[in-house]
């Protein structure tokens, strides 16, 4: 008799140390490949698990390895179908004879290999140079939350969870089909034995009798006990379905200036701007639109692929944007449904005049209409120190400067690198115990 | 009549559960002590689940193992491919270890749980205690206590040094893993816990007691004489004990920059290289015998009515999928399945002690018709490796049926020649190239501790002793050059010799880095 034994409910992710060593390891190269991705993908695919190619710097496990094509090398082959000694065959061009394979996890084969990184790994490494605060961070990455609902009956379950009405029903049907003897029969029996018994003289028929009743007795006894009173096939747990809070709906509003003062750094921080605001609506909402406008001298909503990277030429009138967003929202979210969000992006500049127009636009409606509007002027990082947080600055930002004061839902900011982006939502984020709570 | 027939079977249908795997289990041990012959090391059968054959896998097979990023990476190799279905796992995984731990998959149907069992705690088992190689060179009752010591060590060295200083040593020891074992000199046995935490003390104490005036002495005056230049040479070998094939070995002992717990880690290392030097030598026979096993037993039962057909035929199916070999033109060749040429060659022994023809007394005088081929088999597989045990044992029969040839490729010359082919002429060339290709050690760069001045400037000096022509890919050596500088501390030189001719080829040193 070997031994044997179960180690199926040993401690699972036994690795699990060794594969956070080799992501520390390959940290950097992956920052990179997600930082592509995170710029390539759409916004609401940015927080899904990531494939990523093996890293190979700081990754690589060299040894001494015979280099291919130098020197006499044998090889014994299987499966001679034509071949006769001393018959030449012509070399392949690329790759050497039958010999080199890689090794698993060592070689070249490794090249054509994505490893996937989960979520959480993912937004880790999105997280990383945008400076989150840590309870941020792990509200993010907590998913939707869930909350038992009844659904029905099971044959398994805990002892807490059974269903008394049910499991007494199935009993009762039970005992009646196999006819279980009840009580009150058994009690009339023994009480006639009991009668017979005390009787000072008992007579021959009255002693067969009793001989009968026993024996009778005796049967419905054995035959309860056969058939329990609650047998383990009745019971009935009451079953629980985990669902998902219901969440309302939201929609959020992507605008941004697309003249040509707006180069790669510009959209790429206006991107990160949108992805983050992106992740904290999808935390709250079931489901989530996002609307692309973009304007210069004229506002259209387009798809996310135009939006981020095509170029249009023309003035700037921000003004068109708010109009054309008001329009859709006239058309196609009523604000009583629809929880309405909206990030501006721009990088400042506007016709003369416009801005003023905007504000009165921002003030009358739409901070109205919107739960949250956050404004971001991306500058260049030298910039930074010219204006710090003092109110000069281009017409537009002026303009909004005023708004800022009166609307508590409307946030703005000047944002030069990824760490920046942050603080325009923290008032978003602050709000949310409150909203929590809501059913 | 038909009860009794069926009442005879170890097991019915699929599912398993540990009373059928140990009636499966008593049957086949019975088969395997009494009729066979073998002799194992006691058996303790482990059920595993697929998530932890993938971290078995990526520990290099151990049950215990230190952490180290290399095993995320190939666990994240290793996961990608059994996800995507390019590759199923292994039905078994054995470790040579006394008792001799078999993992079993709790995905196996109870007919796969018998023949996992007979292949892998009969055929492996019995190979790993009776084969000279695993004999000589590991110690299967050590190696567990060993891998706990190691693991706890390393988790402590990571506790007080810090994991980046663990890891570095490690990397470096890990790319000279391939050098750090003794091909030919026998290397010690694993140390008992005492001796060992003796000689950390030793360590310990040395290092309290070190005192850096002794090396402010005043040095001799150089003398300039070639004949006395070349006699502090050869004394200084014979002091470090040079030439020296096991790099971890002479790192470890005489690196003067390592800390007593960094050598330790060295050694660990090695001591696990050296402890899987013999399976590389000898995955021809090792899967050979243990497939031969599983196949005999497996019959055997059948035989006795004690497997059903239908599950018999499962495990035939099986059987064949698993010493099943593509021809080298096939999209499928990965080289040649060790599983079925050692399976292949071990029948035809059979065959040949049991049935031989004219050709087979001619090549095999020694036991052809002898009758009793589980005595030649046992007698194989206790004495040989793969070389060896190819040529000598690889007959003509074999050759036809494989129908192997061999194909000789200059780097020099625009094509490769047919060297020769089973035919007549060709069997002994093309054996003893099939042999040679199985010899680890000749097809391992063999890279030599030549000389170091320890007095002087220090420089190691490093030798490749080129084979046929085959010198290193460039990259990677200079890189792994790289990690033998981070171990030994001063600069390392590696020049590649032609032994014929003494001519050095090509010689590379990490001065030259900067």
């Amino acid at each position: 008799m070997p031994n044997f034994i179960d180690r199926r409910l040993n401690p699972k992710d036994k690795s699990l140390g060794n594969r956070q060593r080799f992501l520390k390891r390959a940290r950097e190269e992956l920052k990179r490949v997600i930082k592509e991705q995170v710029k390539s993908d759409r916004i609401i695919d940015v927080d899904a698990a990531h494939g990523v190619p093996m890293p190979t710097d700081g990754a690589s496990e060299p040894t001494f390895q015979p280099a291919r094509g130098s020197g006499e090398r044998n090889y014994v082959l299987p499966g001679n179908k034509q071949f006769s000694a001393g018959d030449r065959l012509p070399k392949p061009e690329a790759g050497g004879g039958g010999g080199g394979k890689g090794r698993p996890g060592t070689g070249e084969s490794e090249d054509d290999f994505q490893f996937i990184l989960s979520r959480e790994e993912v937004l880790d490494l999105f997280f990383e140079d945008l400076e989150l605060p840590d309870m941020v961070k792990l509200s993010l990455k907590e998913t939707v939350t869930f909350k038992p609902r009844r659904a029905g009956f099971a044959t398994a379950g805990t002892p807490t969870n059974i269903n008394v009405g049910r499991t007494m029903r199935n009993s009762f049907g039970r005992r009646m089909a196999l006819h279980r003897p009840k009580e009150k029969e058994l009690t009339v029996l023994s009480e006639e034995i009991a009668r017979l018994e005390a009787a000072p003289e008992i007579s021959p028929k009255d002693r067969q009798r009793l001989s009968e009743l026993r024996s009778e007795l005796e049967r419905i006894e054995r035959k309860r006990r056969r058939i329990p009173y609650v047998d383990p096939v009745d019971i009935r747990f009451n079953r629980f379905e985990q669902q998902p809070l219901p969440n309302a709906n939201a929609v959020m509003f992507c605008l941004m200036d697309v003249s040509a003062s707006m180069g790669e750094r510009e959209k790429d921080l206006a991107k990160r701007f949108f992805v983050l605001l992106h992740l904290f609506l999808k935390r709250r909402y079931e489901r989530i639109d996002i609307v692309f406008i973009r304007h210069t001298d004229e506002a259209r909503e387009v798809d996310e692929e135009t939006f981020f990277y095509s170029t249009q030429s023309g003035g700037t009138i921000v003004s068109t944007a708010l109009e054309e967003m008001i329009r859709i929202i006239e058309d196609r979210y009523p604000s009583q449904i629809w929880n309405i969000y909206a990030a501006q992006a721009s990088d400042g500049d506007n016709i003369i005049g416009d801005s003023e127009h905007c504000a009165a636009l921002l003030r009358e409606k739409l901070t109205k209409l919107c739960q949250y509007y956050a404004y971001v002027e991306i500058i260049d990082e030298r910039e930074t120190e010219i204006f710090g947080s003092t109110d000069n600055g281009t017409a537009l930002w002026r303009a909004y400067r005023t708004v800022d004061g009166e609307k508590s839902n409307f946030q703005m900011t000047r944002i030069a690198k990824p760490a920046d982006i942050y603080p325009v939502f923290r008032r978003l984020f602050a709000r949310q115990p409150a909203t929590r709570t809501r059913k | 009549m038909a009860r009794r027939a069926t009442s005879g079977l170890l097991f019915q249908g699929s599912d398993w559960n540990f009373t059928t795997l140990s009636r499966a289990y008593d049957a086949i041990e019975q088969v395997a002590l009494e009729e066979m012959g073998l002799s194992v090391y006691p058996n303790q059968l482990e059920i595993i689940t697929s998530e932890q054959m993938l971290d078995a896998y990526s520990s290099v097979g151990m049950p215990l193992m230190y952490q180290h990023w290399s095993f995320g990476k190939r666990f994240a190799y290793e996961e990608h491919h059994y996800r995507k279905g390019h590759r199923g796992l292994a039905y078994e995984l054995v470790i040579n270890s006394n008792p001799c731990i078999t993992y079993l998959m709790e995905e196996n149907t109870m007919a796969m749980q018998a023949l996992v069992t007979a292949h892998a705690a009969f055929g492996h088992n019995h190979f790993f205690k009776n084969n000279y190689l695993f004999r000589q060179w590991t110690d299967a009752g050590a190696i567990l206590s060993y891998m706990d010591f190691a693991k706890k060590y390393v988790t402590k060295c990571e506790e007080r040094h810090g994991t980046a200083a663990v890891e570095a040593i490690l990397d470096s020891a890990h790319a000279l893993m391939d050098q750090g074992v003794f091909r030919y000199r026998r290397p010690p046995r694993l140390s008992s816990e005492k001796v060992r935490e003796r000689a950390r003390e030793r360590l310990e104490y040395e290092e309290q007691t070190y005192s850096d005036l002794w090396r402010t002495l005043p040095q001799t005056a150089e003398s300039h004489d070639p004949a006395e230049a070349e006699r502090d040479a050869s004394e200084r070998k014979k002091v470090l004990n040079l030439p020296e094939e096991n790099l971890l070995y002479f790192l470890e002992k005489h690196s003067l920059i390592l800390e007593p717990w960094q050598r330790e880690l060295l050694r660990i290392v090695r001591v696990i290289a050296q402890y899987f030097y013999p399976q590389r030598q000898t995955k021809v026979m090792n899967e050979g015998c243990a497939t031969f096993v599983h196949y005999t037993i497996i019959n055997r039962l059948y035989d006795q009515g004690r497997i059903g057909e239908g599950h018999m035929l499962e495990l035939l199916q099986s059987h064949s999928n698993v010493v099943f070999q593509p021809d080298f033109d096939d999209r499928r060749y990965p080289g040649i399945n060790p599983y079925a040429l050692g399976f292949a060659m071990m029948q035809d022994i059979q065959r040949i002690a049991t049935e031989p023809t004219a050709e087979d007394r001619d090549w095999f005088p020694s036991f052809a018709g002898n009758g009793d081929w589980m005595e030649t088999l046992r007698d194989a597989w206790a004495n040989h490796r793969d070389e060896s045990f190819i040529l000598q044992y690889l007959s003509p029969a074999v050759m036809r049926k494989f129908r192997l040839f061999h194909l000789a490729d200059r780097a020099s010359e625009r094509f490769v020649e047919v060297a020769s082919i089973h035919n007549e002429r060709g069997y002994s060339a093309v054996r003893s190239a099939l042999s040679n290709s199985y010899d680890v050690a000749a097809n391992q760069p063999d890279i030599q501790v030549m000389d170091v001045d320890l007095l002087g400037d220090r420089h190691l000096r490093l030798q490749h002793n080129i084979k046929s022509g085959i010198v290193l890919e460039e990259g990677s050596r200079n890189a792994t050059l790289r990690h033998v500088r981070h171990l030994w501390g001063y600069e390392v030189s590696l020049a590649g010799v032609d032994p014929q001719t003494g001519r050095t080829v090509y010689e590379y040193s990490t001065a030259k880095d900067g």
